[in-house]
């Protein structure tokens, strides 16, 4: 990765921490993501960012998925903290009682983060993640979101979003790909439930990530941060372009950033020259079928919509600022 | 799902940890029931055995219990409220020596919902027989290490070989933590099987939990009329003591297997495990299915039972007859003759 997408060439409060020698290297080398896997990525800048707040006293519950499967294969193993593996859809419970577990130790220094993809977050874990919020347990749930199932090949989640080409959401005929009135923002269900803090994040801005997770981490309570992290392999695009399209995302307002505390928006980042949805999409061949000879315009007008509605609700083109 | 997730958390960060569910809390959670033995955690959790649906039903059977009997837990069954409180303080023992997750079954309502005088010892003998818990492997800042990792073929049959041959002998620390519980408190507990009068009786009936006391009584009173009757009760279900239990059975011409769970389309759980246990025997194995849902186990219904000597291998004890008649239909392709 060039030291641009680490932010070096930016003013001194934006070179991210992964850009410095110190860098812990919390998910090391040698794993086996594809290359360019925006989940990689973002769970290292996110792990080394929460080891650095919290003095590298932190353990990781990570539930089943890409990210596990990558990282820890027997008898190797990336992470270079403690680390468990239970399941599927239990990860938000399995790391309530290891913040359970430490604070009866009295090591409430430890802190704890439980991770997942969108599948395990937004579907089979929203269960015991609800209730992880509901009890305010002290733990900082980080999802990565790479909109789909993509361990195992692809599926829809619900998570990905409209008209998106999934390998159940496969446009046929008059079928344009994942439905436009399905989905769940969970962001927003976090947000509902009043936990001390939410935010969003994306590998496309790695020292805004840096930050929302190293403040999420000292936070007593429930935290959830929600990581936008493109897939080359799910999504369709060259290996070289996973920071790109990320910010693409970003600039389009399809994936806003902002942040929350016990249940209110605190701030949001703005953006600095909107673009159209349509460069994002063109992007990647999971949207390929919007531009083919079915193509409707109707179709990119529901996406533009959403992401007018983002820039709208979030202040996203000059309203509320980051601080 | 939830509940025993959280003790899978605790307990791999080191801390001593129990739960309890029952019924279909259990199937909820069967997930994480094979994941905690997979990932060698001594978790104890007392399952309140009951019924499964549909059709729902909330009152006490087996079903539940052996719907994860091959998921790699210890398994132990009290037969009276004492030895509930027992084997809880026993299964934290053994549980800890064998790295293995303990589930205490206690019968649904017919225990879990009794009133019954129990002696609870205080908290500083209990110390004295249980010393704190030292995790070999935990969640730990200064030593870190990966817990679940993917396993690949290469190594896959060899852990679940290793977990078979602890599961084994688990059965000696079982029987230890008996003995060691009887010095401590005087009583007898747990352990691997109850025999009642089981050294010269011709026939032997082999059950598991509360039933146990009502069969008892029965043969008391069959015995006294000249019958020649024991009771073999199995307290550990798994591992299942193979070796104590066929000992136990030495002198029986006839074993009456009553249990409160079947294998739909098979028939008796327990009853196949006696069988193939005992098939080089020349006895006579009978398999009674009771108690399903709650329906109570009398004296009489048992009396009889024992009295009449059944010609079939499987009986559904207090089966309604009528009802039978009235709705079961052969099935039949409608091609077959
Ligand atoms: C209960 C259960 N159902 C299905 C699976 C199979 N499975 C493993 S990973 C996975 C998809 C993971 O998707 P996501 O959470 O989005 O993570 P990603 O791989 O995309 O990072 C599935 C379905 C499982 N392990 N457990
Ligand atoms: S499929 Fe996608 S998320 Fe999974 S390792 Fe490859 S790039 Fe990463
Ligand atoms: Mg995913």
């Amino acid at each position: 990765m060039s030291s641009s997408t680490m932010g070096n060439r930016l003013s001194k409060e934006n070179v991210a921490f992964q850009s410095e020698a110190d860098r812990p290297n919390t998910l090391t080398s040698g794993h086996r993501a594809c290359q360019g896997c925006g989940e990689a990525l973002g769970a290292r800048c996110a792990i080394d960012a929460a080891f650095k707040a919290a003095n590298g006293k932190i353990a990781v519950v990570n539930g089943t998925g890409c990210l596990e499967v990558f990282s820890c294969v027997y008898p190797n193993n990336s992470w270079g903290v403690p680390w468990i593996h239970s399941l599927f859809g239990n990860t938000p419970a399995v790391a309530t009682g290891v913040a359970a577990a430490f604070h009866n130790q009295g090591k409430d220094d430890v802190r704890v983060i439980a991770q997942g993809g969108d599948g395990s977050t937004t579907d089979i874990g929203m269960g015991c993640l609800s209730g992880m919020f509901d009890r305010n347990d002290d733990v900082l749930y980080i999802c990565y979101d790479n909109q789909a199932y993509m361990n195992t090949g692809v599926q829809r989640s619900s998570a990905t979003p409209a008209l998106a080409r999934t390998a159940t959401t496969l446009p046929v005929g008059s079928y344009l790909g994942n439905d436009a009135s399905s989905g769940k923002n969970v962001p927003e269900i976090a947000v509902a439930h009043k936990i001390p803090y939410v935010a969003t994040a994306s590998v496309g801005n790695i020292p805004d990530l840096e930050r929302k997770v190293a403040k999420a981490i000292n936070i007593k309570g429930a935290k959830y941060v929600h990581i936008h992290v493109p897939c080359p392999l799910g999504w369709g695009f060259p290996t070289s372009e996973t920071v790109r399209i990320a910010r693409l995302a970003l600039k389009c307002g399809l994936f806003p950033l902002f942040e929350a505390e016990n249940g209110e928006v605190v701030g949001s980042t703005p953006i600095d020259d909107v673009i159209g949805v349509e460069d994002y999409l063109r992007a990647q061949r999971r949207f390929a079928h919007l531009f083919g000879k079915n193509a409707t315009p109707d179709a990119i007008g529901i996406l533009q919509n959403i992401a007018n509605t983002n820039i709208q609700k979030y202040r996203l083109s000059g309203g509320v600022s980051d601080d | 799902m939830g509940a025993l997730s959280v003790a899978i958390g605790s307990e791999a960060a080191g801390v001593r940890s129990y739960t309890a569910t029952s019924s279909q809390g259990l199937l909820y959670m069967a997930e994480a029931v094979y994941n905690a033995s997979g990932l060698n955690l001594p978790i104890v959790m007392t399952l309140g055995n009951r019924a499964i649906g549909a059709p729902i039903n909330i009152w006490n059977d087996h079903t539940d219990a052996m719907s994860v009997r091959d998921a790699g837990w210890l398994m132990l069954f009290a037969e009276t409220n004492q030895e509930a409180v027992d084997l809880h303080i026993q299964a934290f023992k053994i549980a800890e020596a064998t790295k293995s997750p303990v589930m205490v079954c206690v019968d649904g309502f017919i225990l879990t919902h009794a009133y019954e005088r129990v002696d609870i010892p205080s908290q500083e003998e209990v110390d004295d027989y249980l010393p704190p818990y030292e995790p070999e492997i935990s969640l730990d800042t200064k030593h870190p290490q990966a817990i679940g990792t993917m396993v690949p073929p290469e190594y896959f049959t060899e852990v679940r070989y290793l977990a078979h041959k602890r599961q084994i002998d688990s059965l000696g620390v079982i029987e230890c933590a008996g003995k060691g519980f009887k010095e401590k408190f005087g009583r007898e507990s747990g352990g691997l099987i109850h025999k009642y009068n089981t050294e010269n009786a011709d026939t032997i009936i082999v059950t598991m939990g509360s039933v146990a006391g009502t069969i008892k009584d029965v043969i008391d009173e069959l015995n006294e009329k000249g019958g020649k009757y024991g009771v073999l009760s199995i307290v550990s279900y798994r591992p299942f003591p193979n070796e104590a239990v066929k000992e136990a059975l030495r002198s029986a011409k006839n074993i009456i297997v009553v249990e409160k769970a079947f294998a739909v389309g098979i028939g008796g759980i327990l009853s196949q495990e006696i069988e193939l246990l005992m098939k080089d025997s020349n006895c006579e194995i009978k398999s009674v299915i009771a108690g399903l849902g709650g329906r109570a186990i009398t004296k009489p219904m048992l009396t009889e039972y024992f009295l009449n000597n059944a010609k079939e291998r499987t009986t559904f004890l207090g089966l309604k007859e009528d009802i039978i008649r009235e709705e079961y239909k052969p099935l039949n392709c409608g091609k077959c003759k």
